[in-house]
C-alpha cells in the first residue's frame, strides 16, 4: 500500500490533436474504444461464429436468400421492440408491457380494419396514437408518480393483456387489408429491366453504399476543421471499403429473392434514427446521464422526469408498430400474441450490451442481440432442435453473455 | 481516579494515497467520559473504526490495550465480545423491523435458530427502561423519530453487555430536548459504570458531560485535558483543534474591493428550510448573505452545520422542504424552483460529493463536462460531437486534467481529476455565481493547489464565488468575506482582515442556546 500522494493517469499514451491524425495515440483510442464495448464486439463476434456454425451445419441453407429474407420478417418485431426496450433500460428502467401492449394494438388494429372497415393508413396512425397514450399513461406513473418501473408495467402486462381479451372477445379476429399485409409480408416493388436481380434492391444498396462513404468523408473533414485526431488516410480507405462490402452482401443476399422486405427498410430507418438521436441529440444523452446517475444528472439541470416519460412513450409507440407488424405477418389478432415478447426484448438488450444498472448500452446493440436470438432460433429450426431445447440454449446463451461481461469487467478492474 | 480502561498507542493507518492516522495515542480511564474532538478530517471517526475492529487488525501499527489486555479485533463481532460497542453517526437500525427486532438483531434469543418472543420482548422492555425511552418494544423503529432511535442504538448496545460506549457525533441530527436527554444519559450510564468515547464538535456538549478530552488533529494526537481543570476553557481547546500551521500554499489574490452601488451578484434573504422528513427540524434557519461580482466568499462551518443543505435547497430546491426566504440576483428576485431555472439564471453548484451526485463516473470526460450546458454543442438538438471534443480537449488542456484523452471514463481519474472535471462542467455551462462546496475535499496537496488558481481566476473574470469548506486554512487563504454556521443559522461575518482561525471556529462551535 503507498502512502504518498498520488495523482498519476494510467499508461498515458501522447495526447492528440495535432490535426493531421498520425499514429498510435489513435490505435491506442481505437483499442481503448474496442475494450470498453467489449460485450458489444463480443457478440458481434459470437454473432458471426453462430452465423458460421449454422451455415455449415444446415449445408449453407441459413444463408440462402430466401431464408435471409425470413430471418428478418420472422425476427422484425422483436427487434423493433429491443431498439424501445434498450433505451428504456438504458434510463434505468424495465418495460414487462410490451409483449401485452402488442397484443392490445393488434387486437385494435383488428377492431378498426376488420369489424369497421376503416381504411388501412387512418387506422395504423390511430393504432400507433394508441401505442404512444398507453405508453404516455405508463410513464406518466413512473415518472411523475414515482411508481417503479417494473411495478407499473407488470400492471400495464396484465391490464392489456385482459383489454385485448375483451376486445376480441376471445376471438381471433382477420383478415386484414392488403396494404397492412405488406407491412409485415411485403418487398420492395421490382421495375426497369430484367435481371437476375431485384433492381430496386440493388439501387437502393448503392444508394446506402454512397450515403455512407459521403456521411464518412464529411465527418472526417469536419473532424479535421475541429482540429481533432483523425484516421489515417489508408486505415480510413480500408474502414470504407470495409463498410461498403458489408453493405453490398446483404443487398446481393436479398436482391437475389425478391428484393429487401419492407420491414427491412422499417428496421433500418428505427435503426439509424435513433441510433443517431442516442449518439448525437440532446435527449440521447440526457437518456444515458439519468441511466447513469440520477442525482448527478439532476444537480445538472436535466428534466429527469420529462424525459423517462418520453422513453415510455416511445416505447408504447414502438410497441404499436411491433403489433401492427405482427398482427400483418399473421393476417390476424389474436388474443394470445406477442406472449413472452417482452422477456425476447429485454433478453436482446441485455445479450447487445446493455446493463441492469442503466446507463450503458447502443441501439445497434439491441438489433445484435436480437440478432443472436433470432439467428439461434431460426438455425435451430432448420437443424430440427425442438422448441424445449432452443429454450434452453437461449437461456445458456442470455446468461453466458452477461457473465462474460461481467468476468471481463472484473478483470480489468473497472 | 481509577486506572486506565483503555490504551491505544501509536496508531498508525493508510490508506490508498492518503495517511489518515499518523501517531494517535489515546488513554481513557475506567468509568470516565472521554471526548474526542478535532476539525473534519482530523482522524477522529477513522480511530474509532479502528478500536472498534472496523478496519481490522493488521491493517494499521501499533496496539490496543482494553482493560489490560492486548487486543486484535479482526471484525465489529470481536470488538463487541469484549464490551466494546460504537455507534456510528448514520444509525445503524432496520427501519421496518420493530424496536425489539433491531436491538436483538444478529444477537437474537433464539434456541435452535427459532426466537424465543416472550424473552425478547421481556429483556428489550428492560433494556429500554434502562434508556427511559416510553415506547413500546413492538414499535416499528420507522415510526420513532431520530432522538428515539438514537435511544434504541444505545439498548442495542446495553443488550451487548458494553462496558466501552463510543458515540461518534451522537448529537448531529438531534434537536436540543433530544440532545439534553441523550447526554443525560450518558452520565447515567457513567454512574453504573459505562465508560464512554464520546466524538463531538460541540463544545457546550462537551463541557456538559465530558471529564477529559483528548484533541485531534491532521491524524495525530496534540494533547489530552482534564475538563474539570479551570484552565480547560472552549478557548484552549479551539487552539488546540486548529493549530497554527498553514502549510497550503495559496495563490496571491489582489483582495476584492467592492463597486459602489452594484447589488450583490446573489442575495440570500431569510432562508429557511426543513428537514425533509424530520419536518420539525429547521436545517436552515433564517440565513441571509449576499455574494457580489468578483468576491469569493467562504461558509465555514462544522458537520451538520446546514451549509450544503443552504447551498442544494438555493440550487433548484435540490434539498429539504422549502419553508420561506427569496433569492435575488444582481438586484431582482428569480426563481430557483428547479434546476434549470437556477442554471438559466446563471448559478452553478459544485457538489460536496462529485462521486454521488457529481459525476457519471461510467461515462467520458467530454460527456460530463458538456451534460449540464449540452445545447451550447447543440444546434436543433442534435450534438455536435466534434465541437463538444474540442471543448472538452480544451478544459483538459487549460484544467490540466491528466487523461491521455478526452473519451477517458471518469470513474478512472484520480479525485483530484474528477474535481476539475466537475468544475470544468460548469465553467463551461457560462455561471456569473459559482457554489463550490468543499471544492477540495479529498484530494492531494498539489491539486488543491491547481483549484485554488482556478477559483481565484473566476472571481478576476467577475464572477461571484461561494466557496463553503471545513478547511479553515483554505477559506482564510482564498476568501475576501467569511460566513459562519452552525446549527442551521449563521452566526458570524467575518472580513479578510478579522477573520482568524480561532474566532471563525469559535462561531462554527456555538450551539443555538448560545446565538439566542
Amino acid at each position: 500500500m503507498s502512502t504518498e500522494v498520488t495523482d498519476k493517469t494510467p499508461a498515458a499514451a501522447p495526447p492528440g490533436g495535432n490535426g493531421t491524425g498520425t499514429g498510435d495515440g489513435l490505435l491506442q483510442l481505437m483499442l481503448d474504444g474496442m475494450r470498453r464495448n467489449m460485450r458489444q464486439y463480443g457478440m458481434l463476434i459470437a454473432l458471426g461464429l453462430i452465423v458460421a456454425l449454422f451455415a455449415v451445419w444446415t449445408d449453407g441453407d441459413l444463408l440462402l436468400p430466401r431464408n435471409v429474407s425470413n430471418l428478418v420478417l420472422q425476427n422484425s418485431y422483436i427487434l423493433i421492440l429491443a431498439i424501445g426496450m434498450m433505451l428504456v433500460i438504458i434510463a434505468g428502467h424495465i418495460d414487462l408491457s410490451v409483449g401485452s401492449l402488442t397484443a392490445f394494438v393488434g387486437s385494435m388494429a383488428a377492431v378498426f380494419m376488420v369489424r369497421n372497415d376503416m381504411p388501412w393508413p387512418l387506422a395504423v396512425v390511430l393504432c400507433l396514437a394508441v401505442g404512444a397514450i398507453a405508453g404516455a399513461v405508463q410513464g406518466f406513473f413512473i415518472a411523475y408518480g414515482g411508481i417503479p418501473s417494473f411495478i407499473v408495467t407488470l400492471a400495464g402486462m396484465l391490464t392489456f393483456r385482459g383489454l385485448t381479451e375483451i376486445f376480441l372477445e376471445g376471438q381471433t379476429l382477420g383478415p386484414f387489408p392488403k396494404g397492412l399485409q405488406k407491412l409485415a409480408n411485403g418487398f420492395m416493388p421490382e421495375v426497369g429491366p430484367e435481371t437476375n436481380y431485384h433492381n430496386l434492391t440493388l439501387l437502393l444498396g448503392f444508394g446506402l453504399i454512397a450515403l455512407v462513404v459521403l456521411q464518412e468523408v464529411r465527418d472526417r473533414r469536419r473532424q479535421q476543421e475541429f482540429a481533432l485526431d483523425v484516421l489515417p488516410a489508408k486505415l480510413f480507405l480500408l474502414k470504407l471499403v470495409a463498410l461498403a462490402a458489408a453493405v453490398l452482401t446483404v443487398t446481393l443476399l436479398l436482391a437475389s429473392y425478391k428484393g429487401a422486405p419492407i420491414v427491412l427498410l422499417i428496421l433500418g430507418a428505427l435503426l439509424v434514427g435513433f441510433g443517431y438521436v442516442m449518439r448525437n441529440a440532446v435527449i440521447g444523452r440526457h437518456i444515458y446521464a439519468i441511466g447513469g446517475n440520477l442525482p448527478a444528472a439532476k444537480l445538472s439541470g436535466v428534466r429527469d422526469k420529462k424525459v423517462t416519460f418520453l422513453v415510455f412513450l416511445n416505447m408504447g409507440m414502438l410497441a404499436a408498430l411491433a403489433g401492427l407488424v405482427f398482427a400483418a405477418r399473421f393476417n390476424a389478432a389474436s388474443p394470445k400474441a406477442g406472449l413472452n415478447f417482452e422477456l425476447e426484448a429485454i433478453a436482446a438488450a441485455f445479450i447487445g450490451g446493455a446493463s441492469m444498472s442503466g446507463g450503458v448500452g447502443t441501439v445497434l446493440g439491441a438489433i445484435i442481440g436480437g440478432l443472436v436470438l433470432g439467428v439461434l432460433n431460426n438455425g435451430m429450426n432448420l437443424v430440427g432442435i425442438g422448441t424445449d431445447w432452443q429454450q434452453v440454449i437461449k437461456g445458456l446463451v442470455l446468461l453466458a453473455a452477461v457473465g462474460f461481461d461481467v468476468w471481463n469487467k472484473r478483470k480489468v478492474g473497472s | 481516579m481509577a486506572g486506565p480502561v483503555l490504551e491505544m498507542r501509536s496508531i498508525v493507518k493508510t490508506f490508498p494515497g492518503v495517511k489518515a492516522l499518523s501517531d494517535v495515542t489515546l488513554t481513557v480511564r475506567q468509568g470516565e467520559v472521554h471526548a474526542i474532538c478535532g476539525e473534519n478530517g482530523a482522524g477522529k471517526s477513522t480511530l474509532m473504526k479502528v478500536l472498534s475492529g472496523v478496519h481490522p487488525h493488521g491493517t494499521y501499527e501499533g496496539e490496543i490495550l482494553f482493560e489490560g489486555e492486548a487486543c486484535r479485533f479482526k471484525d465489529i463481532r470481536a470488538s463487541e465480545q469484549h464490551g466494546i460497542v460504537i455507534i456510528h453517526q448514520e444509525l445503524a437500525l432496520v427501519p421496518y423491523l420493530s424496536i425489539a427486532e433491531n436491538i436483538f438483531l444478529g444477537n437474537e434469543h433464539a434456541t435452535r435458530g427459532f426466537i424465543d418472543w416472550n424473552e425478547t420482548l421481556r429483556h428489550a422492555a428492560e433494556l429500554l427502561r434502562r434508556v427511559g425511552l416510553a415506547e413500546h418494544p413492538e414499535t416499528r423503529v420507522a415510526d420513532i423519530g431520530v432522538g428515539k432511535q438514537q435511544l434504541v442504538e444505545i439498548a442495542k448496545a446495553l443488550s451487548k453487555k458494553v462496558k466501552l460506549l463510543i458515540l461518534d457525533e451522537p448529537t448531529a441530527a438531534l434537536n436540543d430536548e433530544d440532545s439534553g436527554k441523550l447526554l443525560d444519559l450518558i452520565l447515567q450510564l457513567k454512574d453504573q459504570g459505562i465508560t464512554s468515547i464520546i466524538i463531538s464538535h460541540k463544545l457546550n456538549e462537551i463541557r456538559r458531560v465530558a471529564d477529559s478530552v483528548t484533541i485531534l488533529r491532521d491524524g495525530r494526537t496534540i494533547e489530552t485535558l482534564d475538563v474539570k481543570d479551570p484552565r480547560t476553557t472552549e478557548d484552549r481547546i479551539i487552539s488546540g483543534m486548529v493549530g497554527r500551521d498553514l502549510e497550503h500554499r495559496f495563490p496571491e489574490r489582489t483582495p476584492h474591493r467592492p463597486e459602489e452601488g452594484a447589488a450583490p451578484a446573489l442575495e440570500i434573504r431569510n432562508w429557511t428550510v426543513h428537514h425533509p422528513i424530520d419536518q420539525q427540524r429547521k436545517v436552515v434557519d433564517d440565513v441571509s448573505l449576499e455574494v457580489r461580482r468578483g468576491e469569493i466568499v467562504g461558509i465555514a462551518g462544522l458537520m451538520g452545520a446546514g451549509r450544503t443543505e443552504l447551498a442544494m435547497s438555493v440550487f433548484g430546491r435540490t434539498y429539504g422542504r422549502y419553508a420561506d426566504g427569496t433569492v435575488l440576483k444582481d438586484g431582482r428576485e428569480i426563481r430557483t424552483k428547479t434546476v434549470p431555472e437556477a442554471v438559466a439564471h446563471g448559478i452553478a453548484y459544485v457538489t460536496e460529493d462529485r462521486k454521488h451526485y457529481g459525476l457519471n463516473l461510467i461515462d467520458t470526460i467530454n460527456r460530463n463536462i458538456s451534460l449540464s450546458a449540452l445545447r451550447k454543442v447543440a444546434r436543433r438538438g442534435v450534438v455536435d460531437e466534434h465541437e463538444e471534443r474540442q471543448v472538452a480537449e480544451g478544459f483538459r488542456k487549460s484544467m490540466n486534467i491528466k487523461a491521455p484523452t478526452v473519451f477517458e471514463p471518469v470513474g478512472k481519474l484520480s479525485g483530484g481529476n474528477q474535481q476539475k472535471v466537475v468544475l470544468s462542467k460548469w465553467i463551461f455551462a457560462g455561471p456569473d455565481v459559482l457554489i463550490l462546496d468543499e471544492p477540495t475535499r479529498g484530494i492531494d496537496v498539489g491539486a488543491k493547489y491547481e483549484i485554488y488558481t482556478v477559483i481565484d481566476q473566476l472571481a478576476a473574470q467577475g464572477k461571484a464565488v461561494v466557496f463553503i469548506s471545513s478547511e479553515l486554512p483554505e477559506l482564510l487563504g482564498m476568501c475576501d468575506r467569511i460566513y459562519t454556521m452552525a446549527a442551521g443559522r449563521l452566526t458570524g461575518e467575518f472580513s479578510r482582515a478579522e477573520a482568524s482561525q480561532e474566532s471563525l471556529m469559535r462561531q462554527m462551535t456555538k450551539d443555538k442556546e448560545v446565538t439566542r
